[in-house]
């Protein structure tokens, strides 16, 4: 046991809980081994809103909430050399970094060396046009399309390069999520980067805990099925990682949710397609002889992930200017809810097609059916079940302006006088869609930058 | 043996994924003697005429018979998929709950989830 290193997570994607870190810091803390945390902060279209949002502001485009995830631990951090990742940094790193310094400088840790990694914004440097297209994005002809970010997912050696430059914040963009993970543990055990065992060892611990309370409770619990202890304060997870690549995924004693086989499968399985060829930038992972152990309470030990040679070339997702989605809403309910509901949906779609408003269009009915059906509603159009006593009609469609978007929205807000009797409590939007489409690249296209300074240095 | 019809919800958990316009769905047996009656009856044609309406096209089966756990990939499941959806859920993360909706016959003594381990 006198050889592990611990990687505690304390975020998911942006927009997860902003106190998780806390209990895990602590946990880590306790552990008195080393250990490293990170925060995983940017979903496949989250850098191209950052992106928008650079333009618009030269210092913004990164995570929003960074100075409250990292203000609550990144001094109890620094004085005990656990050192953060994250891709916080999104389209905006530097930025970023300089976020972190004016924390650090205002916490009194003006000393704290924070890495930059930078490289992964291609947008500027590679011509799309001459990459493969990645799996099923082959055949689009994207020459009209109005570019809005372009990003390598890069590896955990460029991350790790910033540990060994005495890095104890590291801010990356798009990184592959395993990969904030992978790199604490090689610079820890001095993996080399050809140790494909180890690496997939270290892939498979950051799958598991990239996505946080996913592995520990979070869209796990189903009351009366799969409870969960206190499902307000779910704990993220920590892993507890030995040289050899075994490992035991566990949480803050002091938290709620769970740790067991059941929310470990769920989440090894998590976004996987061929189990035998998980492909990160860093390995290529196999988890066909994994095997689980519940080893004690919220304890469970994961060993024989394989690895394989990794990708020569890395992924690249280019997010473009899309079309618009227009929704909108209104209820009805009581005695006849599921007739006036269907009128109603009738009615809206008939609307937008006789004013030639959209592309596409689709109803649902809320309460009957919604997440599981299909644009030409499939499930509600031959429900007979029960009578729903309250329904939710929503239309939603695809535009080529954002004034067509907001006139067939807006079509809901007539239906108050024009619709069925009843009906109430129009609500409508008009937010803009972003494309994307992936490519591969060679590596060699795709240099990166470490740099690491003193918080007081960032300027 | 007599064997009673019943949800995969009342013995087995889901969790599903995207990626693009293709999901992931896992699926594990609550119990563990359950897994070679569900890698019989939970087939690939059973699971892709489930997504039929929603335009699938394929489906795949990869059994993880190590960890009593099977996951199925499902091309075009998602209508275009996060970025392209008209749907509320346009990751689909809601289908796991649409595969657990599919019933199963199981022995009557185990048709219900048992404690968990720890």
């Amino acid at each position: 046991m006198s050889d592990l290193f611990l990687v505690g997570n304390a975020s998911g994607f942006s927009g997860d809980r902003v106190d998780a870190a806390p209990p895990v810091v602590r946990a880590l803390i306790r552990s008195g081994k080393p250990a490293a945390l990170f925060f995983e902060c940017l979903a496949e279209r989250t850098i191209a809103l950052a992106q928008i949002e650079k333009r618009r502001d030269p210092e913004a485009g990164y995570e929003p909430m960074l100075e409250r995830l990292l203000e609550p631990i990144l001094a109890d951090c620094a004085k005990a050399g656990i050192p953060i990742l994250g891709n916080f940094g999104a389209a905006n790193p530097v930025a970023a970094a300089r976020c972190v310094a004016r924390l650090a400088r205002r916490l009194g840790i003006p000393d704290l060396r924070i890495g930059v990694v930078t490289g992964d914004d291609v947008s500027g440097s590679v011509d799309l046009g001459t990459l493969t297209a990645h799996e099923a994005d082959a055949g689009f002809d994207m020459s009209s399309w109005v570019l809005v970010s372009a990003n390598a997912y890069i590896g955990a050696a460029p991350l790790a390069e910033a540990l060994a430059k005495g890095a104890q914040v590291v801010v990356a963009g798009r990184t592959s999520d395993p990969s904030l993970a992978i790199a604490p543990l090689m610079h820890h055990f001095g993996w080399a980067e050809d140790d494909w065992q180890a690496l997939a060892a270290g892939a498979a611990c950051g799958h598991l805990l990239e996505c946080g309370s996913q592995v520990t409770g979070g869209v796990f619990w189903d009351p009366g099925f799969k409870d969960i202890p206190d499902p307000a304060n779910i704990g993220f997870p920590i892993a507890e990682v030995a040289r050899d690549g075994s490992m035991v995924i566990t949480k803050p004693e002091d938290t709620g949710g769970l740790v067991d086989l059941r929310s470990i499968k769920e989440q090894l399985l998590y976004e996987l397609h061929d189990p035998a060829a998980y492909l990160t930038p860093d390995v290529v992972m196999d988890i066909t002889g994994v095997t689980l152990d519940q080893v004690g309470r919220d304890r469970v030990a994961l060993r024989g992930v394989r690895g394989h040679a990794r990708p020569d070339r890395l992924k690249v997702t280019a997010c473009y200017e899309g079309s618009w989605l227009g929704e909108g809403e209104v209820s009805v309910a009581g005695p006849n809810a599921l007739a006036r509901a269907r009128a109603t949906a009738d009615v809206l779609l008939q609307r937008v097609q006789q004013r030639g408003l959209a592309r596409r269009a689709r109803a649902d009915l809320i309460g009957v059916s919604a997440v599981h059906d299909s644009d030409d509603g499939a499930l509600w159009r031959s429900y007979d079940g029960p009578e729903p006593p309250d329904i939710r009609i929503r239309l939603a469609v695809e535009t080529t302006t954002r004034d067509d978007a907001d006139q067939a929205a807006r079509e809901v807000l007539a239906m108050l006088c024009c619709g069925t009797a009843g009906t109430s409590g129009a609500r409508w939007r008009v937010t803009p869609r972003i494309l994307t489409r992936s490519f591969l690249v060679p590596r060699a296209m795709v240099p990166t930058e470490v740099r690491v300074l003193e918080a007081r240095a960032w300027n | 043996m007599e064997l009673i019809e019943v949800p995969l919800h009342a013995v087995a958990h889901s969790r599903a994924g995207d990626k693009g316009n293709r999901g992931n769905l896992s699926l594990m047996p609550y119990d563990p003697a359950l897994y070679p009656l569900l890698a019989e009856q939970v087939t690939e044609a059973r699971v892709l005429a489930l997504f039929a309406h929603r335009g699938a096209t394929r489906c795949v089966r990869y059994d993880l018979p190590l960890i009593h756990a099977f996951n199925f990939v499902i091309d075009d499941v998602l209508e275009g998929g996060v970025n392209g959806s008209l749907n509320l859920d346009g990751h689909g993360k809601s289908l796991s709950f649409r595969l657990l909706s599919l019933t199963v016959q199981v022995p009557a003594d185990l048709s219900r989830p048992p404690p968990p381990a720890c």
